[in-house]
C-alpha cells in the first residue's frame, strides 16, 4: 500500500545493494555490535534520561512495535528472493527492507517552552550522538505563520530519497542506504563542501577546526552511523538513528521529546511510534494533512510534518522564542576551539 | 600599403628577431627586484596556506552557511581569465583576423598560467587535501566537480599543446640564434623542445595541420570548461544559482575578463620590452572593440536575469534581489554593473577616450568588476538563507586575503619567468604576416596596372591560394 515513488521494486533494491555492496552486510553484523558500543557510555546517559522522563517512554515503545523487535538481532534486512516488496504476509515481512520514516507532529511541539529547557530533541541528539559543538543535527527553527504568530519546527536531516547532496559528491562519500537514511563516510570525504551547497535544508555541518567533542568519542570505533571520532575538515549530519531502530529503539530526538511529538517508524510495515502510541503510518499521514519541507524541490524527504504550532500542548502561536541549545560537555573539553555556524563575527 | 622588396622584408625580420629575443638574453636589475617582490608575496601566501593546513579551515571566514568563499571566487575568476588565449588565438585564427598575430602568444601564455593558478584554488579550498587521491580512487561521473576536473585537465593539456605548437619554429630560432649567448641549460632546453625543426616543407605542412586541428578542438573545450564551472553552482537547488542561463553567462564573462587581462598584460610587456612596432595602438583599439562588444553582451545577460527575477520577485528570489540591489551586497553589485560593464563600454565607445590608456583603464575596471561578480555569485548565492535563520556573514580572513595575494603574485611570477625563457611574440607568424601583407600590396599594385577586373576574379589570383598552402 505504498505510493509508486516510495516503493522499492526488487530491481531497485538489488541495484542499491550492488551500488553500495558493503553497507547491508556491515549493518547486519553491527546491529549487535553497536549495542556493545553504546553500552559503554549508556550508564552515564541513564541518569539524564530519567531527568528528561523519557526512560519510561522508551520502555513503553518497545512492546508496541513488535515488528521492530523481532528483527533486532537475528533477521537482518535482505532483498526478498523472487517476490515483490509490497506483497506478503507476516512470515515474509522479516525479509522486507525497512524504510525508515519520521513524522513530527507540530501540534505537540512548543519548542520546549513549557519545560523551561532548550529543545529536548536537540539536546537528546547531542548527548546520544556526542555531537560536537556547534552542530545541531536536529534543530528547532521558528517559522512565522500567517497572523503574526510562529510555529516551532524541529528539522533533522530530511533523509531525501532523491538527495541532492548525494548527487554532487565527487567521491561517493555520502550515499543513500537501502533503508532510506543518507549517510556520510567521514573517512572518505575530501571536504569539498559541494554537498553543503547542495542541501536545501541547511542540514550539513562541517568540522572547520578540530571538533569540540567529548573525550569518549576518541575511544570509539568509527562507523558512518555513529560519526565519531570525527576528523577535521569533513561533513557531518544526522544519521536518522537507523542503528537504534534496528535495535528496537527510538532515535534520541524522539526519546528526548517530552511532548512525544516525534514519531518514528517503517513505511514498509506501515507503523510508527512516538514512544506513547503506535499509529498506522499511512493513514496517520493522510488523515492529518501531513506535508514535507520544500516538497516542490522534489527531494522526496522521509521526514513528514503535521501542521500545528504546539496547540495540543497548550502553546499559543504568539509566544515567541525558546532557549538556546547547550552542549553538556562544554566544560569537559577545555581549550577546544568552537565556531559559529553563521560566520566568525557572530 | 607601400610595396616593398625582399631586402626590406629581410631587414624587418632581423629587427623583429632581435627585439623579441632580447628579453631571453639580457636581464635588468628591475626584473630581479620584481621577481623578488613577487616571490615574497607568494611566500606570504604559502605561509598563510601552511597556517590553514596546521589549524584547519577554521582560520578562514567560511562557515557552515557560507561554506564557499574567496577561494572558489578566485577559482571561477582565474578559470575565466584563461579564456583569453582561446578567444584571441583560436577564434581569431578561425576567422582569419590578421591583426591577432602579435598578440596570440601572450594570450596563450595567460591561458596556461591562469588555468594552472585557478586549478590550484579548489585544492586550497579542500578540507582534506590529504585525501586528494580519493578523486581518482572513488571519482563519480555524476558529480559536477568531477566534470570540472575532467574539463579543466583537458583544457590545460590542450592549451599547453596549443601554446607549444606555434612555439616550435620560434624555439628553433632561439636554438639557432642564441646558442652562444645563453646558459647551457637553456641551450639544451631549446634544442630538445624545438624537436629538430629546420623549417622543411614537410615540417611546415604537419605543423599547419596540427595547429588547425588544435584550433578547432580547443574552442568547444574552452566553452565546456566554463559551462561546467557554472554547473558547480547551477546543479544545486539554491535559488540564485538555479538559472539555466548560467553556463552562457559564465562563458561570456570568462571571455570578457580574458580580453581585459590580455590588454593589461600586453600593455605592460609592450612598455617593458619596447614592442611598440609590433603591438600597435590598433591592437588595443581592436581588443577594446571586442571588450565593448562583450560588455554589451554582459549587460544584456544581466538585464535578462534581473528584469525577469526582479519583476516577479518570486519566492526566495526577492530577498536575493533586494540583497544585491540595496542590501549588503549592493556596493559589490553596483561596482560590477557600473564600473565593470557600463563604464568600460563607455570609455571605448566614446572616441575621445578610445586610446591605449583608455582601453587599459577600461580593462582594469573589467577585471575588478568581474572579480566582484564572481564574489557575489558565490557568496551571495550561499548567503541567502535556506531555512528561517538570520543571513550569515562572510568577510574573508587574513589567511584568505593572503592566499589571494599569493595567487595573483604567482600568476605574475610565472608570466615573468616565462617571458625570460620563451619568445613572447610569435616571430615566424609576425614575419610571415608582414610578408603576406607586403606581397598582397605588391600584387594589388600590379592588379591595378593589369586591370581591376582581372585582379578581382578569384581564378585570376592563383597566388592567393598558393599562399595558403605554403603557410607553415
Amino acid at each position: 500500500m505504498c505510493s509508486k515513488t516510495e516503493c522499492f521494486t526488487l530491481k531497485e533494491k538489488q541495484r542499491f545493494q550492488l551500488r553500495n555492496p558493503p553497507m547491508p552486510d556491515e549493518l547486519k553484523k553491527r546491529g549487535v555490535q553497536q549495542e556493545e558500543n553504546t553500552r559503554r557510555w549508556r550508564d552515564s546517559r541513564r541518569r539524564l534520561l530519567k531527568i528528561m522522563g523519557v526512560a519510561g517512554a522508551a520502555a513503553l515503545a518497545a512492546p508496541l512495535a513488535p515488528g521492530l523487535l523481532t528483527r533486532v538481532a537475528g533477521a537482518p534486512p535482505e532483498a526478498p528472493q523472487g517476490q515483490d516488496a509490497g506483497s506478503g504476509g507476516e512470515g515474509e515481512s522479516t525479509q522486507r527492507l525497512r524504510r525508515w520514516a519520521m513524522v513530527i507532529d507540530l501540534r505537540r511541539c512548543d519548542g520546549c517552552q513549557s519545560t523551561g529547557k532548550p529543545p529536548q530533541c536537540t539536546q537528546g541528539c547531542i548527548e546520544g550522538h556526542l555531537v560536537p559543538e556547534p552542530m545541531q543535527w536536529i534543530q528547532v527553527f521558528e517559522y512565522e505563520v500567517p497572523g503574526g504568530g510562529t510555529q516551532f519546527v524541529p528539522v533533522p536531516c530530511q533523509q531525501c530519497q532523491s538527495p541532492p547532496c548525494v548527487n554532487v559528491c565527487p567521491v561517493g562519500a555520502t550515499w543513500s542506504t537501502p533503508e532510506g537514511p543518507v549517510l556520510i563516510d567521514q573517512q572518505r570525504c575530501i571536504g569539498c563542501r559541494s554537498c553543503m551547497a547542495a542541501c536545501p535544508y541547511d542540514r550539513r555541518f562541517f568540522t572547520w577546526g578540530k571538533p569540540p567533542a567529548p573525550p569518549e568519542t576518541l575511544l570509539a570505533d568509527y562507523r558512518p552511523e555513529r560519526e565519531y571520532p570525527l576528523p577535521r575538515g569533513v561533513t557531518v549530519k544526522c544519521t536518522f538513528c537507523a542503528d537504534m531502530a534496528r535495535a528496537g529503539r527510538l532515535p534520541y530526538c524522539a526519546q528526548g521529546c517530552p511532548q512525544h511529538a516525534i514519531y518514528y517508524g517503517d513505511l514498509e510495515e506501515d507503523l510508527a511510534t512516538n514512544g506513547e502510541e503506535v499509529v498506522e503510518l499511512s493513514s496517520f499521514l493522510s488523515q492529518n494533512q501531513a506535508y514535507r519541507l520544500k516538497a516542490e524541490l522534489n527531494t522526496k524527504p522521509r521526514v513528514y510534518y503535521l501542521p500545528g504550532h504546539g496547540e495540543a500542548v497548550g502553546r499559543d502561536a504568539y509566544t515567541k522564542g525558546r532557549m538556546d541549545t547547550r552542549w553538556p560537555w562544554v566544560e569537559r573539553v577545555k581549550g577546544a576551539k568552537t565556531w559559529s555556524r553563521s560566520g566568525p563575527s557572530q | 600599403m607601400e610595396p616593398v622588396g625582399p631586402v626590406a622584408v629581410a631587414e624587418y625580420r632581423e629587427r623583429l628577431e632581435k627585439r623579441v629575443l632580447a628579453p631571453l638574453t639580457s636581464t635588468g636589475k628591475g626584473y630581479y627586484l620584481l621577481v623578488a617582490a613577487l616571490l615574497a608575496v607568494v611566500g606570504w601566501g604559502a605561509y598563510a596556506y601552511f597556517t590553514q593546513l596546521r589549524e584547519g579551515l577554521i582560520v578562514t571566514a567560511m562557515r557552515d552557511r557560507i561554506s564557499w568563499g574567496l577561494y572558489i571566487t578566485l577559482f571561477v575568476f582565474f578559470i575565466g581569465i584563461s579564456h583569453a588565449g582561446t578567444l584571441i588565438s583560436a577564434i581569431l585564427r578561425v576567422s582569419k583576423a590578421g591583426w591577432r598575430v602579435p598578440v596570440t602568444r601572450m594570450a596563450e601564455f595567460i591561458t596556461v598560467v591562469a588555468l594552472s593558478v585557478g586549478a590550484l584554488m579548489p585544492l586550497i579550498d579542500m578540507g582534506r587535501p590529504d585525501r586528494l587521491q580519493n578523486l581518482i580512487l572513488f571519482g563519480r561521473w555524476q558529480s559536477p566537480l568531477i566534470w570540472d576536473i575532467l574539463a579543466i585537465t583537458t583544457y590545460l593539456t590542450g592549451s599547453i599543446l596549443y601554446l607549444y605548437l606555434p612555439l616550435i619554429p620560434d624555439l628553433a630560432l632561439a636554438r639557432d640564434r642564441l646558442s652562444d649567448v645563453v646558459a647551457p641549460w637553456k641551450r639544451g632546453f631549446y634544442r630538445i623542445l624545438s624537436v629538430g625543426w629546420i623549417g622543411t616543407d614537410n615540417q611546415k605542412r604537419y605543423l599547419v595541420i596540427a595547429m588547425t586541428l588544435m584550433m578547432l578542438v580547443i574552442i568547444p573545450v574552452a566553452v565546456s570548461v566554463h559551462t561546467v564551472v557554472s554547473w558547480i553552482f547551477g546543479m544545486t537547488l539554491r535559488e540564485p544559482w538555479n538559472n539555466p542561463m548560467f553556463g552562457a553567462f559564465f562563458v561570456a564573462g570568462a571571455i570578457y575578463s580574458g580580453i581585459a587581462t590580455i590588454v593589461i598584460v600586453m600593455a605592460l610587456l609592450r612598455k617593458v620590452y619596447h614592442l611598440e612596432e609590433y603591438i600597435t595602438p590598433q591592437h588595443f583599439i581592436n581588443l577594446g572593440y571586442m571588450l565593448a562588444g562583450f560588455a554589451l553582451i554582459m549587460i544584456y545577460f544581466n538585464l535578462l536575469e534581473f528584469v525577469t527575477t526582479g519583476y516577479k520577485l518570486a519566492g526566495e528570489g526577492e530577498m536575493h534581489f533586494r540583497e544585491l540591489f540595496t542590501g549588503s551586497l549592493a556596493p559589490v553589485f553596483w561596482f560590477y554593473t557600473l564600473g565593470g560593464m557600463v563604464l568600460p563600454a563607455l570609455i571605448i565607445v566614446v572616441p575621445w577616450t578610445r586610446s591605449i590608456l583608455g582601453v587599459v583603464v577600461a580593462s582594469v575596471f573589467v577585471d575588478i568588476g568581474m572579480w566582484m561578480e564572481r564574489y557575489f555569485i558565490v557568496v551571495g548565492g550561499l548567503r541567502l538563507p535556506t531555512m528561517p535563520y538570520e543571513p550569515a556573514t562572510y568577510f574573508p580572513s587574513w589567511v584568505e586575503w593572503s592566499i589571494m595575494a599569493g595567487a595573483f603574485a604567482g600568476f605574475c611570477l610565472i608570466i615573468a619567468v616565462v617571458v625570460k625563457v620563451l619568445p613572447i611574440i610569435s616571430v615566424w607568424e609576425v614575419a610571415e604576416h608582414y610578408e603576406d601583407e607586403k606581397v598582397i600590396a605588391r600584387k594589388d599594385a600590379e592588379g591595378v596596372l593589369a586591370g581591376r577586373l582581372v585582379a578581382q576574379h578569384p581564378s585570376s589570383r592563383p597566388f592567393e591560394r598558393s599562399r595558403e598552402v605554403e603557410r607553415p
